[in-house]
């Protein structure tokens, strides 16, 4: 019994870095429907800037997470420009070239970073662990636990009660409609695809002190990120939210009651029997079309 | 006049092989088919530069490139001149078959250096066999091969084990724990593990196996917390190490209690992981970079010139250094007509020189190599202290966990 609660805590803490990933692409994919691979590079990107701006300037982390943000979302808004806005209207051709895209990102960073695994060091004011509930608890995934909840809520505030996210939510129902009515549904797009991007960058800075960070490191979280989009539902925040609780909790208990290479077996298997049956995720939002 | 100064050179190069190949060879063997020609010897060096286990191959790459250029400046062999032909196979198992291939049959190499991972070696195994050419692997691995084309100089289990497993037992206690990635070389290692805990009376509490590149390891960590082995024996490897390592240290594991010992962890792995995730944790090689003796000095020196001041040597390296000279050495016996695949096998076997780790030989049985297993702890710095070397060389036994194999002159036999 005592093994229960470290293990809800564990997959707390797993859930948390999977909502961190899949949040960006929730959004992108929820409200664009460009099912963006170089997700994945994003969050490569994010933890790479961690790097850079620790090796070169000497920047911590916390202190670097906004302007990582706002570098990654740049670079977002600029894929999004550049390539993107072309390919709205063929949703199949965005897979080629946000592939390629990731590509691009993955050997730039080869070139001029060097191939060779980096680290980022922990904030030193959360090395430490604290105990929570009398378990002892890293410190730092606490506060990435903390922190990808505050993210999720300015993510709700911003789709929900904001004039952007309105329109957004307009243009996702019905992208003509909402332009007959002047909203500008490009620059909504262009903003939509950097938010992502940005937080896709965020959850890389994040994860960096307690993974390792290499040019490929993205190809495994595009895949998390994907599996909580799928089985959340497209479109649905909630969905995004309560099925990272779910895989957190399914991967973290089926690794500590068997081991890591069973979990992610039964993991993908469970996914794929549900999207089987409710090919929509678990929740999906009634629009009247 | 610069006409006749070709003209002359040509003729002085021609009479030169005539009279360096020995009289009656040229006239039994066709020139065009000999190994060594022109005062040359072609060599192949295939190890990834790219790919995933790139970075880690460049600097096999690298030791071997050094090796052959070191031994080219002081005269080459027997006057003749190393030629390397370098492929990048791509860390990809099909592409280093392919390169294999090309460079036994299209160039015409003697000898090929490389590969690290497994995978990659099996992949190659048949076209050596095939041709009856000869591949020098220097990483260490899981044994159970006893190849008569390929030559092996890095640590098999019993190498890495033996003094290691009882030392660790000794001082910190019979519960362990074993973790490794989800291959074979894990599971090897820990076949032989199992077998020195029986005999010792130890206990294995838990046993698992991780998906290669996995870095969630906070359940892995639940079950330390709640096993409280011993020993965490592990042979996690490649990014998998580093997410270890660090979610341990995050988690606030004491290595003074909980220690992890490695059988892959060398300075690049730290380097990669930083040394305070590194530190207090152990390792088990015949080699580590501040090993005191004047050849590894020399090394050191001579890479870091070569190749960067940055730059480290670790326990795969250092034998891609000196299996170069156990080539020279063994080529050196020859006359270049008898320059072959299968003549320079017989004439390896038993070869002995002085590696940065120390004297090491051929065993002429298992085309296996006899080294010095040391014991090192890692530091915060990235480097590792070493706290204890074996008392004499150890030989090399690849089917030791099989007591009913053993590999020998003439392959492997059953007993």
């Amino acid at each position: 019994m005592d093994a229960v609660l470290p293990q809800l805590i564990t997959g707390l803490s797993i859930a948390s870095i999977l909502l961190l990933v899949a949040l960006g692409l929730a959004i992108i994919y929820g409200t664009t429907g460009v099912i963006n691979l170089a997700h994945g590079e994003f969050v490569m990107l994010g933890a790479y800037s961690a790097w850079m701006l620790q090796t070169v300037i000497g920047l911590g982390l916390l202190e670097s997470l906004v302007i990582i943000f706002l570098m990654v979302a740049l670079l977002g808004w600029l894929v999004e420009r550049g390539v993107i806005r072309h390919l709205y209207k063929r949703p199949l051709d965005t897979i080629l070239a946000t592939w390629g895209i990731g590509v691009i990102a993955q050997q730039a960073i080869r070139l001029t970073a060097g191939g060779e695994l980096r680290y980022v060091e922990m904030p030193s004011l959360l090395a430490g662990s604290v105990p929570i509930f009398g378990v002892e608890t890293s410190l730092f995934r606490v506060f990435i636990l903390v922190l990808a909840a505050a993210l999720f809520g300015l993510t709700w505030y911003l789709m929900y009660r904001t004039d952007i996210g309105m329109k957004l939510r307009a243009i996702t129902q019905n992208r003509e409609m909402a332009s007959c009515f002047g909203i500008n549904s490009r620059r909504i797009y262009s903003l939509t695809f950097a938010y992502g991007a940005g937080l896709a960058g965020l959850a890389g800075a994040l994860v960096s002190p307690l993974k390792s960070v290499s040019p490929e490191m993205g190809t495994t979280y595009v895949i998390d990120a994907f599996m909580v989009v799928v089985l959340g539902g497209v479109e649905s925040l909630i969905g995004t939210i309560v099925s990272s609780a779910i895989l957190g909790q399914l991967t973290g208990f089926l690794a500590f009651y068997s081991n890591d290479t069973m979990a992610k077996a039964v993991t993908l298997l469970a996914i794929v029997i549900l999207i089987r049956f409710r090919p929509q995720g678990l929740f999906s939002k009634k629009v009247r079309a | 006049m610069t006409i006749k100064r070709r003209t002359f050179l040509k003729g002085s190069i021609a009479a030169g092989a005539f009279y360096a190949s020995g009289f009656p060879h040229v006239w039994i063997k066709d020139h065009s088919q000999a190994y060594a020609a022109d005062g040359e010897i072609k060599v192949g060096v295939l190890f990834s530069l790219t790919g995933t286990t790139g970075i880690i191959e460049e600097s096999l790459n690298k030791a071997t490139l050094l090796a052959i250029e070191e031994i080219n400046d002081a005269g080459g062999i027997n006057g003749m001149k190393i030629v390397p032909v370098v492929e990048d196979p791509a860390s990809d198992p099909a592409t280093f078959a392919e390169k294999a291939r090309k460079l036994v049959l299209g160039d015409r190499c003697v000898s090929v250096f490389g590969s690290y991972t497994s995978a990659s070696r099996k992949a190659v195994l048949p076209v050596f066999e095939k041709r009856k050419n000869l591949y020098w692997y220097p990483t260490l691995y899981e044994g159970r091969e006893c190849s008569k084309n390929v030559i092996y100089t890095g640590a098999v289990p019993n190498q890495q084990q033996d003094e290691f497993v009882p030392w660790l037992f000794e001082k910190f206690g019979k519960r362990w724990y074993l973790i490794g990635s989800n291959y074979i070389y894990p599971k090897e290692e820990n076949n032989y593990c199992k077998k020195l805990l029986a005999e010792l009376g130890g206990e294995v509490v838990n046993e698992e196996y991780v998906p290669l590149g996995h870095s969630e390891f906070s359940s892995v960590i639940n079950k330390f917390r709640n096993e409280k082995p011993d020993v965490i024996f592990s042979t996690v490897v490649g990014d998998s190490v580093v997410a270890l390592h660090r979610q341990y240290r995050a988690a606030g594991l004491d290595p003074e209690t909980m220690p992890m010992a490695s059988l892959t962890t060398s300075e690049n792995e730290v380097a990669a992981m930083g040394g305070d995730a590194a530190a207090g944790h152990f390792t088990s090689a015949p080699y580590f970079m501040v090993w005191e003796s004047p050849e590894n000095e020399a090394f050191v020196r001579a890479y870091r010139d070569r190749w960067g001041q940055d730059k480290v040597t670790h326990f795969v390296s250092e034998p891609s250094y000196f299996q170069v000279y156990m080539f020279k050495q063994a080529v050196e016996k020859l006359a270049p007509s008898d320059i072959a695949p299968d003549n320079i096998r017989e004439a390896v076997k038993g070869v002995e020189l002085t590696a940065p780790q120390g004297q090491v030989r051929l065993d002429p049985a298992t085309l296996h190599t006899f080294l010095w297993p040391k014991i090192g702890v890692c530091k915060s710095d990235g480097q590792f202290e070493i706290l204890k070397q074996s008392n004499e060389w150890l030989e090399p036994v690849p089917y030791k966990a099989y007591p009913n194999q053993v590999c020998t002159e003439n392959g492997l036999s059953e007993v």
